[in-house]
């Protein structure tokens, strides 16, 4: 009797390179690909407007991807856990298939899915593909441990396989004999809700700087390598004002939620490189996206509490500053800092920011200037950056607050002057701060240094159409370079800079 | 707190420290059950105390009466920091407001290593204070007031901070080593800490103390010729004082720390200090480590390294230009550690070249958003060699040219420091 299959769709929202939705169609009589939306999840204040609407444009693609094969996308009201039982009875089902999450709540979710599955007779299959490698393989290797340092990690890689090759795209062929039976009033049961039917507002909202979707990863996949064979240079690309702005081939959303297959790039990358520079061994940089993404998450896949400070054995305990005004100011864009508040702003309105803003602002809220914890920082970024999820936005905030992975705290970004070395005119402050549009661009990073009749000429008087700067730099960074020296000096591995003779205490 | 081993010796008291009328314990290398912990000689208990955090201990306090006596025994009380936090601005857990209490009853006479820790609170603070002012019958020896977050003392009214420090200035007549960076410390409570700690002053560390003047820190330098270490903030900072510190009768300055802080632009004006003072400390103390911290805007560093000046550690925490650093390399020949936050667009190949052939002495380096070509920084770290310890570079800084790529250069660099080196890396996702 040939299978009833489900397939269980979180992220991998994709039909190229789709280990375990091949394993659902293979052989099988019926498939159905199902996707739950947590009713809690949908209320829940942490996920912006942004983030919701990537989902359902990806689930909106996913939908129209499966009609060409003549299925469809269930969408399903509820957790998984309360709804499967029934399911499996409703639609017969023998086989389950999901792809693997490495992460610790994840996981916790899938064992229970599976003692379920195996309770009401369901065969379960789980692929990895949301990670190159096998992460468990990456701990093996270093002993039963995640490698905390990022060269450490690199050295680790370089000694494994190379990544699995990318599966072939889900298709007509590959369905075979394997239907999907849908009924009238799918539209209503399970069709892909709207922003408006989960409760927001969308009333003047400014349509998608990233379309969510499939469909769009692959176009800007073939559209980012196009760039990189023109510009025939692997190598970093130089900062400019330019980089700061959303660029029509940036990745990171669709690399978040699996509408690209981060082996299908890896891969692309590699064939490009090749034809190219007609050699045949690309360095690791090459892969320098990807590979902080596997990092994060091999750090993260067996520590619970690796989005915390207390109780995570990788975070130094750091005597941050309780104060919600100032976390507000600083969420808000109001901090009085154009720099600070333009990305901040930008990241608001459209949900991506480049990596090097992301220092700042992570910067400033912690170690630099506002000496506020970085799990705050953490969450309002988990709320509003389309491709923070879990692993990597905890991770990346625990680096740049020098809470772990032995990095050198010396060097801190200055509100003003990292934003007028990048971009010395402005723009992307006017563009993202209409009021300081009048200033020119000797004093639109310090606006509060520009004499009245500077500020009167630009319509904007400091303190009053614009906030004034919530601390003084200068005191704030020395203040908070002793307070990162004094906690590191505890650390008896710590070897830094600016190291000082210390007797007595 | 941790103390190495101690052999056990027959001298080992086995009665409680304070004889209790009428109390005996037997001794319990003999006849007692080996269950009987309550038993065992007070000093193996000490012993095991020393080992165990602050908590563990409280709490083995209350499990008998003898385990009670040892908690009490004067050699657990010698260091103690109290941590001052409010939950409303506060992570952390503060010391329990009992065991505050039973300290200042029954050990402030017991007290050596004192600090405390508080949060960006003023309430914190003033507690702090509170606890100082009842420290009467102290001998503390270091006593250290820190801010783990905001500068909270700097709230405390003037008049309350100043007279409970001076409690602790004015009993302990044996202070060695003090902290009050960050405090709203006076000339007065200076005069006061010198008249009675004169003679045993080693250490001393205000920095960011706004109503200390030349004049009161001058009286400091004068009169404790014992003081080895002292941090201050560069408008304290005076050709009187470098020259106070180098007299006959002053021991050999260790180290001597200097914050350069700037308000606003262009609004503060630096004095130069004489290439003489600079000579005449360096020749009382040739070993002098001379550390300087600077927040200033770039043009604001007009006054600094134009002659020849001892700096031995060198912190920008703001951009330096490049004509700075270029004067650094020129004057600064004892320099041992230059840690740059940020320059800016152009190339600092020459500058660093300079530095690595004429700072003969400089073993570490930090460099932040700057740029350095690939081969002018292969030259820079050939030049040095092995001597750099301590090689920071973020990744960005380097600028790949013809002769090297980012691949190659670490190789390069590695071959010339004789060991393996990687740029430092900050995530890009």
């Amino acid at each position: 009797m040939a299978p009833n299959s489900i397939h269980w769709f979180r992220k991998g929202l994709r039909l190229h390179d789709n280990p375990a939705l091949r394993e659902a169609v293979r052989g099988a009589g019926t498939v159905r690909c199902v996707y739950f939306l947590d009713p809690w999840f949908a209320g829940s204040s942490n996920v912006g407007v942004n983030r919701w609407r990537f989902l359902l444009q990806c689930l909106e693609d996913l939908d129209a991807s499966l009609r060409k094969l003549n299925s469809r996308l269930f969408v399903i009201r509820g957790q998984p856990a309360n709804v499967f039982p029934r399911l499996f009875k409703e639609w017969k089902i023998s086989r389950l298939t999901f792809e693997y999450d490495s992460e610790p709540f994840g996981k916790e979710r899938d064992a229970a899915i599976k003692k379920l599955a195996m309770e009401a007779g369901v065969e379960v299959i789980v692929k990895i593909s949301h990670t190159l490698y096998d992460l468990d393989k990456i701990i093996e290797l270093n002993g039963g441990q995640p490698p905390l340092t990022y060269k450490r990690f690199q050295t680790l890689i370089s000694r494994l396989d190379p990544p699995e090759m990318p599966v072939e795209t889900l298709s007509d062929a590959l369905m075979g004999g394997c239907v999907t039976p849908v009924s009238e009033d799918h539209g209503e049961k399970y069709g892909v809700p709207s922003l408006e039917e989960l409760g927001f507002d969308t009333e003047g909202l400014p349509s998608a700087v990233w379309p969510g979707g499939e469909t769009e990863a692959l176009t800007r996949i073939e559209r980012h390598l196009e760039r990189k064979a023109w510009v025939a240079n692997f190598e970093r690309p130089r900062m400019n004002a330019n980089s700061l702005l959303a660029s029509p081939t940036g990745l990171s959303p669709y690399l978040r939620f699996g509408c690209l297959s981060c082996r299908l790039f890896y891969f692309k990358l590699t064939d490009l490189y090749r034809k190219v520079k007609k050699n045949s061994s690309p360095p690791l940089s090459l892969y320098g996206q990807l590979l902080w993404r596997e990092f994060f998450y091999t750090a993260a896949t067996n520590n619970p509490r690796f989005d915390k400070m207390e109780g995570n054995p990788i975070c130094v305990r750091i005597p941050w500053d309780k104060n919600p005004e100032a976390l507000a100011k600083w969420a808000e864009a109001k901090t009085g800092f154009p720099w600070i508040d333009a990305i901040m702003t930008q990241l608001r309105q459209e949900g991506w920011i480049h990596h090097l803003a992301r220092h700042a602002v992570a910067c400033f809220l912690t170690r630099g200037d506002l000496w506020i914890s970085w799990e705050e920082g953490m969450k309002v970024f988990e709320e509003l950056l389309l491709d923070a999820d879990w692993s990597v936005n905890a991770g990346s905030w625990m680096w740049l607050s020098c809470s772990s992975f032995f990095q050198q705290f010396f060097h801190c970004y200055c509100p003003v002057g990292f934003g007028r070395r990048t971009d010395p005119n402005g723009d992307f402050i006017r563009r993202y701060l209409p009021v300081l549009r009048g200033f020119p661009a000797k004093y639109i990073y310090d606006p509060w240094n520009a004499p009245e009749s500077v500020q009167a000429a630009a319509k904007c008087i400091i303190g009053v159409h614009y906030p004034k700067p919530m601390v003084h730099h200068a005191e704030a960074s020395r203040l908070n370079i002793e307070r990162m020296k004094q906690i590191y000096q505890q650390l008896s591995r710590y070897r830094g800079l600016g190291e000082e003779m210390n007797s007595g205490l | 707190m941790k103390r190495g081993r101690s052999v056990l010796n027959s001298k080992c008291p086995i009665f409680p420290y304070h004889e209790k009328p009428g109390k005996r314990h037997k001794p319990s290398f003999a006849l007692s059950p080996p269950t009987d912990w309550g038993n065992l000689p007070y000093c193996i208990v000490l012993q095991i105390f020393q080992h165990l955090s602050l908590v563990d201990r409280a709490r083995s306090s209350s499990v008998c009466r003898c385990w009670n006596d040892v908690f009490h025994m004067p050699d657990l009380w010698r260091r103690f920091e109290f941590e001052l936090n409010q939950p409303a601005t506060s992570y952390l857990r503060s010391t329990h407001p009992d065991l505050i209490q039973q300290i200042i009853k029954k050990h402030a006479q017991h007290l050596q290593y004192v600090s405390f820790k508080v949060d960006s609170s003023t309430e914190s603070a003033e507690a702090a204070c509170d606890i100082l002012s009842q420290l009467v019958n102290c001998t503390i020896k270091t006593l250290g007031l820190i801010s783990t977050a905001r500068s909270s003392f700097m709230d405390v009214s003037q008049a309350h901070f100043v007279s409970a420090l001076t409690v602790v200035f004015v009993n302990s007549k044996s202070l060695s080593s003090i902290k009050i960076d960050d405090t709203p410390v006076d000339d007065p409570s200076l005069k006061v800490l010198v008249a009675n700690n004169s003679d045993t002053l080693k250490l001393l560390k205000m920095s960011s103390c706004p109503h200390v003047s030349p004049a009161g820190i001058l009286c400091v330098a004068d009169q404790c010729h014992g003081l080895r270490e002292l941090a201050l903030n560069y408008h304290l900072l005076s050709d009187e004082l470098l020259l106070a510190l180098s007299s006959e009768k002053h021991v050999h300055l260790e180290h001597l720390r200097i914050d350069v802080v700037s308000e606003n632009p262009g609004q503060t004006h630096f004095h130069t200090i004489k290439r003489n003072s600079w000579e005449a400390l360096v020749r009382h103390s040739p070993k002098v480590n001379i550390v300087m911290y600077f927040f200033l805007y770039e043009e604001e560093f007009g006054p600094f390294f134009c002659e020849e000046t001892p700096v031995t550690h060198l912190y920008f925490g703001r951009a330096v230009s490049k004509e700075m650093l270029g004067r650094i390399g020129l004057n600064c020949p004892r320099l041992v550690e230059l840690v740059v936050c940020a320059n800016g667009l152009n190339p600092l190949d020459e500058e660093l070249i300079r530095i690595a052939k004429r700072c003969k002495s400089l073993t570490a380096i930090g460099l932040g958003e700057c740029e350095v070509t690939c081969s002018g920084f292969v030259e820079f770290v050939k030049t040095c060699g092995g001597r750099l310890t301590q090689l920071s570079i973020m990744e960005e800084v380097l600028i790949p040219d013809n002769r090297y790529n980012m691949e190659q250069i670490h190789s390069e660099v590695s071959k010339h420091l004789g060991r393996l080196w990687f740029p430092d890396m900050m995530p890009t996702w």
